[in-house]
């Protein structure tokens, strides 16, 4: 702190170490370097310090507990901080205690297959409870919540127009760049509109748009949900007799499911439409021969085989979504943790349903 | 305690958009005291703070901390600044990936990389015993304290500098009245040992009796009187006289007094 130190000096075989000027944690390093050098039996002298803080005095409270060093000269001051820090010398650990290595992947093998099997059977539970929740709302028509399925909606659905017309109609462009590209070289060309129509249709558009959905209103609902849950506002809502499932979780569940469908067909329009204007500029095909051509190839199972997947997946991405945000407990990090989980689950779960349906319809003859 | 101010504040005035919060401040911290701020709620209490440490640029004004210009300064002077002194914010601020431990030794780490473990360790474990944490507390994470742990555990990151000057926004709040008692119990404490300035943020009228040196109104955008709580009662200002001599303000002096004359 500005002030000259000339450090310690060792003084002949009596092992004095001086120490003058600042002691403080500006040169706790060195000072505890030179301390470890001395000797033993080692003398500290204070005599000349005018400056200590609790560093300093750590640092020969140390030296006496550990080589029993005699201190000399330490004035009313720096012998009452040092008798201050020796109270306070309780030695904690910095981490949590760990396990060795092999004992600890067994125990994470074990830990991470409890917590999935604690998820299924949770996920189970909490489909019953909105399933429950459903059939009291179906039975008390009244305590159906109109407004807040309206405004579900809107979240859901309206207000992601803008971003899921832009991607599916990119991807539109992109399936008929890659088709063309690669059918041209056996003057195939033609049969881009073959795989725009139906890989958009019965597939992409609807795949697209439940990952769109489960990044955007998935997360969203677990986020909501896991913030009221922290801020006491769900346990308020229940201590009053308003059931969470009924106001929180149904109209959410509700508005993915109406609005999945929606979305994808708007989705495999914004597709069709990006593809028919790349093969109109690249390839010359004007837009009445694609469309023409689109109701040749395209069956109108592949329609259905697109829209009657979309509500399931929302159902999903709901349940996901919600499920996880009701799992929030104690502080706001477990927000992000929930939130992260509820949009890898729907995915992952939107995808695996997506192959069962595939090979589902292709069993039925809807190929 | 000397009369030597260790924070000067002059014509501070801050405002977010329409809304003014402070006109023409002018604020003396003593060297060696503990002051108390006070106001009602949305008087810029925080704000005041948050100026003085720089997380606020104010719309003008002059602020010294440790006889150095806090106004307009560049990064690296006002690091050397911000060394000397430590900071409770309301809810801790600890950082919840952190043990507490860790948490401590964070200041120590970036200013002074050279003190490595064992020594940052015992540093770390001596700083978490005088805040009145108990030695298993340091391997813990925030998450898993009680808010009283926490305040303390901020308070032990506060002083791991040994810092001259200590801000404390509300520390207090929150606790139940024995937490808040022995809290106030170890400011004085800690004061006493360190050779700290406090400046504390309260509302609470029972660490204001107990503790505070001095006590600054905030009110009207502007301090409009500082000084022992004895003085303040002697002013003929509304505010004033409804916050120390309203029931509560009545209870907590009555309290001091008996406790005085018992000891």
């Amino acid at each position: 702190m500005g002030v000259e130190n000339d450090g310690g000096e060792r003084d002949g075989d009596a092992n004095i170490y001086r120490i003058s000027g600042a002691l403080t944690i500006t040169r706790a390093a060195s000072t505890q370097r030179e301390i470890d050098a001395a000797p033993d039996p080692l003398t500290i002298d204070l005599t000349e310090v005018d400056k200590i803080d609790t560093v300093g005095a750590w640092l020969v409270h140390r030296a006496v507990r550990d080589r029993d060093a005699k201190i000399v000269g330490a004035s009313t001051g720096t012998s009452k901080l040092l008798d201050q820090v020796a109270d306070a010398d309780h030695p904690t650990r910095v981490y949590p205690e760990e396990r060795s290595g092999p004992v600890r992947v067994i125990a994470e093998i074990g830990e991470a297959t409890v917590d999935a099997g604690k998820t299924v059977v949770g996920l189970l539970g909490f489909l019953g409870a909105v399933l429950i929740g459903f059939a009291s709302i179906v039975r008390r028509p009244k305590k159906f919540r109109l407004n807040a399925v309206v405004q579900r909606f809107d979240l859901v659905g309206v207000r992601a127009l803008g971003i899921i017309g832009l991607m599916t109609f990119l991807i539109g462009v992109v399936i008929g760049q890659q088709g063309a590209v690669q059918l041209q070289q056996f003057g195939a060309e033609v049969y881009t509109i073959n795989l725009i129509g139906r890989i958009t249709v019965r597939e992409l558009a609807t795949l697209m748009t439940a990952i769109m959905v489960a990044g955007r209103s998935g997360s969203a609902f677990a986020a909501q949900l896991g913030t009221m849950k922290i801020t006491e506002e769900i346990d308020a809502m229940r201590t009053i007799g308003v059931s969470p499932v009924e106001a929180l979780i149904v109209p959410r569940i509700l508005a993915a499911v109406v609005m999945m469908p929606l979305l994808s067909f708007y989705a495999m329009i914004m597709s069709l439409l990006g593809g028919g204007i790349y093969v109109w500029i690249d390839l010359g095909i004007p837009p009445l021969t694609y469309i023409q051509r689109l109701q040749e190839v395209v069956p109108l199972s592949d329609l259905w085989v697109g829209l009657i997947k979309a509500p399931v997946f929302g159902f999903i991405i709901a349940l996901a979504g919600c499920f996880q945000g009701m799992l929030v407990e104690g502080n706001s990090e477990e927000v992000g943790i929930r939130t992260t989980a509820a949009v890898v689950q729907a995915i992952f779960l939107v995808i695996v349903l997506d192959a069962v349906f595939a090979v589902f319809f292709s069993q039925v003859g809807w190929i | 305690m000397s009369e030597e101010p260790i924070i000067t504040i002059r014509g501070l005035s801050n405002s977010f958009g329409e809304q003014v919060i402070h006109k023409d401040l002018d604020l003396d911290v003593r060297r060696g005291e503990i002051l108390g701020v006070v106001g009602g709620s949305g008087t810029g209490k925080s704000v005041l703070m948050r100026s003085i440490i720089g997380l606020q640029t104010p719309d003008a004004g002059e602020i010294e901390v440790l006889g150095e210009n806090m106004i307009g300064r560049d990064e690296l002077a006002a690091k050397n600044i911000r060394r000397r002194w430590g900071i409770l914010f309301q809810n801790g601020a600890l950082f919840s990936t952190l043990t507490v431990a860790e948490n401590v030794e964070v200041p120590i780490r970036e200013y002074f990389p050279f003190i490595k473990p064992p020594l940052l360790d015992e540093i770390a474990g001596y700083k978490i015993a005088m805040s009145g944490l108990p030695p298993d507390a340091g391997p813990k994470f925030p998450s898993e304290l009680s808010g009283g742990m926490r305040k303390r555990a901020g308070l032990a990151r506060a002083l791991s500098l040994d810092p001259e000057l200590l801000f404390l926004d509300e520390p207090t709040a929150g606790l139940d009245p024995i937490g808040a008692a022995a809290f106030d119990e170890l400011i004085v404490n800690l004061k006493q040992r360190l050779e700290l300035t406090v400046f504390l943020i309260t509302h609470d009228l029972d660490t204001l009796h107990a503790i505070c040196d001095r006590v600054a109104v905030l009110s009207d955008k502007k301090v409009v009187a500082v000084g022992t709580i004895e003085e303040l009662l002697a002013l003929d200002h509304p505010w004033i006289q409804e916050y120390f001599n309203g029931p509560r303000g009545r209870a907590a002096s009555a309290g001091l007094k008996k406790e005085r004359r018992g000891a």
